[in-house]
Formats: structure tokens, C-alpha cells, sequence
């Protein structure tokens, strides 16, 4: 299992958890499978082409994945996934 | 020491005295800040509806965020809740820490920020050249995260701190009433229709649009924010689900228009190519926002828009860097 990190705007979808678990030998079936848990979850995390939205970062035990291999960076089990805004809000 | 004892730097506060060529100090270059007509990106919009930007990045700090952070010191140093001794501290997503690490540094007080962790690197480096010490807060909880962690800093010794507390502070709107109401009307010659700003705090929108109401109650005040509370305009709030800041009053907007991350990035990017203003993700959001009122005017209208910085501030975030590239 891949423990998933959320970000508070979307922990809407997944009942209020700031962290859950997911199956998956890549970021992008990670993704999947977590929309399957949490529908809706993908369609925020990536575009209509299937990529990351651009102001979305995702990490793998703390490294970008636009620095390794995008959503096809590979996971296993007991790694971190983090969900991270690219902002921070408040003008 | 009185009650109302002056900054360790109290000239730099004064602003009487000395040539009108010369600034005293930095302090009174916040403000005047120009407008630009915006002459391209326009898609269609007949010609006698105008589009003007102001340029907040002429501030000292390089944004709008100077404006209420002086006058937040200014009010705590003439109540006395700022005395020599105090840390100037406050939760910030990066322009208002610029802006009171810079005042701070003006006026010889020590100055704490609670920022994100996920603010731009380019801010904290800024904040840091000031002197300023950063605390980081959950990237994943947001501002909101900044926020609470401030608030538990300050819970333990509120006896070292002034808080100038820029989401429950009406010297943050005042500083806006002041001030860029002021010279938007002058600016305009009085011609202004409809005024857009991004809603952070609010304080932009609630204290210029209060101004300019009391000038001429027709101008329709619009404020632009993110469509979803998941987004990527830095500085703004999904305001339905972000603690609402005490200063802000949405019965006092005529409209209040939803935009998309994509398109405000998308806009960035125009602005920058067609217009040659190399400018923030909430600036892009104004002008969406200021295009989608600029099509519904029926008659001749002059649009005012705040852009509350430029854009090199932002070159290593991801409106530039990384899933942009290729694209």
C-alpha cells in the first residue's frame, strides 16, 4: 500500500482524511485507483489530456515527480505520495 | 518610553520635511503607482470600453501588499500596541511577509512569518534579504495552516509580538481607502465604471471599492477569485472554503466571478507576450475577470484592474517551471 498525503481543498473527497492508502505500481495508477476510491479526486489532480494540472506538484517520498518520471514514476509499497498546491493563498 | 513610543528608525516614518525630489525613506515611495492601458489583449472588446492595470509592482516591495503593511505598523505604532522591544509577526503567503520584512527593516524591528512551506522560493530568499525569520507551516494545509500556526506561536508569548493580523485588520482596507481609491478616481479623472481586484485578504477590493463608491456609487466593484478551492493563483482565497478574513464583506461586491487556474495562467503568458507585462498569477485572474466584464458593458466603460505584482517573483513556481515546459 502507498500512503496518499491530501491537501485540505481536497479532502472533500475523501471524507475529510488528510492521508489514505492506494494500491498501485505507478503515480498514475495510484491516481486511478484512488479515484475509483474517491470519485471525482482525478479530474482535480489532472486535465482533460490525462496530465498533472500545471499548479498541481505531486511527491514521491518527498521528490517531485517532474523530476523523475511523471506520472509513470514508479511506487511500491509503504512509500508517501503527496498531493501538493502549488500556492498558498492569501493576497 | 511613552505608550506611543516611536520606532527604533522613527524618521523613517516621518514623511514631513526635506526636498519633494527625495524620499526620507522607503516608506513614502509606497503608493503613486502607475496605470497602464491595456491596448492587446482586449479579444474583441469594442474600443470605447477601456482596460487599465494598475502596477502594484512599482511598490518599494514590489506589491500592493506594502500599502496596507505600512498602514497596519503606521496604526499599531500610534496605539501603542507596536513599541521598541516587539517582533512585527504575521501569517502571509509571501507579499505581505515581503512587505513587513521590508517596513520592519526600515524601521529597525525585528519581523517573524509564518508562511507556507510551498510558498515561491523567490519570497523566501526575499524575506530573508530583509532579516526576516520564516517559520513553515504544512504545505498541505495552506494558508489557513499559516494562519492557525501563527496563532499558536503568538498563543505562547503574545507579550513579544505585534500581530499586525492583515485578515481581521481594518487598517488593511483603510490603507486601500486612502490610497489607491484615491489615485484610481484622480488617475481616471473620475471615469471609472467598473473596478476588479482578486480577493486574498479583501482588503484591496473592500477598501478601494468603499472609496470609490463614496465618490460615485455606479462604480461596480468586482472581485475575481479562484473557481475551486483547489487551485493555483497564488495570493487569492477560495473564499466558501477558507477561514473568511473579518475584514472582508462580500454584500459590499457587485460580482464576484469565479476563474479557472488554467486561464489565468493562460493569460499570464499573453500579458507578458502581447503587452510586455511580466506580471503574477492573480493578475492574470483580474484581467479574465476584468475581460468577462469588459464583454457584458453595453456602453462605453473604463475598467480598472489591480495587478498586485510583477512576475519575477514567480519564475521558479510552476506557472513557468516544469509542466509548462514542452507545452
Amino acid at each position: 500500500m502507498v500512503q496518499v498525503r491530501i491537501p485540505t481543498p481536497l479532502r472533500k473527497f475523501t471524507g475529510g482524511a488528510d492521508a489514505v492508502s492506494a494500491t498501485g505500481n505507478s503515480v498514475a495508477a495510484v491516481v486511478d485507483q484512488l479515484d475509483q476510491q474517491y470519485p471525482g479526486l482525478k479530474d482535480r489532480i489532472c486535465d482533460d489530456s490525462g496530465q498533472v494540472r500545471r499548479f498541481v506538484n505531486i511527491f514521491v517520498n518527498g521528490e517531485d515527480i517532474r523530476f523523475l518520471q511523471q506520472l509513470g514514476t514508479p511506487v511500491k509499497a509503504g512509500d508517501e505520495l503527496s498531493i501538493v498546491p502549488a500556492i498558498a493563498g492569501g493576497a | 518610553m511613552t505608550g506611543t513610543a516611536a520606532a527604533p528608525h522613527s524618521a523613517a516614518m516621518d514623511a514631513s520635511g526635506g526636498s519633494p525630489l527625495v524620499a526620507p525613506s522607503v516608506l513614502q515611495l509606497i503608493g503613486n503607482t502607475p496605470l497602464v492601458e491595456l491596448l492587446h489583449v482586449r479579444d474583441g472588446v469594442p474600443p470605447d470600453v477601456r482596460l487599465f492595470a494598475k502596477l502594484e509592482g512599482f511598490n518599494p516591495g514590489g506589491s500592493v501588499k506594502d500599502r496596507p503593511a505600512r498602514k497596519m505598523i503606521e496604526v499599531g505604532l500610534a496605539n501603542g500596541k507596536l513599541v521598541t522591544g516587539k517582533t512585527i509577526i504575521d501569517s502571509t503567503s509571501g507579499n505581505t511577509g515581503i512587505a513587513l520584512a521590508m517596513i520592519g527593516a526600515a524601521l529597525g524591528f525585528p519581523v517573524e512569518l509564518v508562511m507556507p512551506g510551498n510558498v515561491s522560493t523567490e519570497r523566501k530568499r526575499i524575506v530573508a534579504a530583509f532579516g526576516a525569520s520564516a517559520i513553515f507551516s504544512d504545505p498541505l494545509e495552506g494558508s489557513d495552516g499559516a494562519i492557525r500556526l501563527c496563532r499558536t506561536i503568538l498563543a505562547e508569548t503574545p507579550e513579544r509580538y505585534f500581530k499586525p493580523d492583515q485578515y481581521f485588520n481594518e487598517a488593511n482596507p483603510l490603507a486601500h481607502f486612502e490610497t489607491t481609491g484615491p489615485e484610481i478616481w484622480e488617475q481616471t479623472e473620475g471615469r471609472i465604471t467598473h473596478f476588479v481586484a482578486g480577493i486574498g485578504t479583501g482588503g484591496t477590493v473592500m477598501g478601494t471599492g468603499r472609496y470609490l463608491k463614496q465618490r460615485n456609487p455606479a462604480v461596480q466593484i468586482v472581485a475575481a477569485e479562484p473557481e475551486d478551492a483547489f487551485h493555483g493563483l497564488e495570493g487569492l482565497k477560495h473564499m466558501a472554503s477558507s477561514i473568511v478574513p473579518g475584514i472582508y464583506h462580500e454584500d459590499e461586491l457587485d460580482l464576484k466571478i469565479g476563474i479557472a487556474t488554467d486561464d489565468a495562467y493562460d493569460m499570464v503568458y499573453r500579458l507578458a507576450r502581447e503587452e510586455g507585462l511580466l506580471v503574477g498569477q492573480s493578475c492574470g485572474a483580474a484581467h479574465v475577470a476584468a475581460l468577462e466584464i469588459a464583454r457584458r458593458a453595453t456602453g462605453p466603460a473604463t475598467i480598472v484592474e489591480i495587478f498586485p505584482d510583477f512576475g519575477d517573483r514567480y519564475l521558479s513556481t510552476n506557472l513557468w517551471q516544469g509542466w509548462m515546459d514542452g507545452r
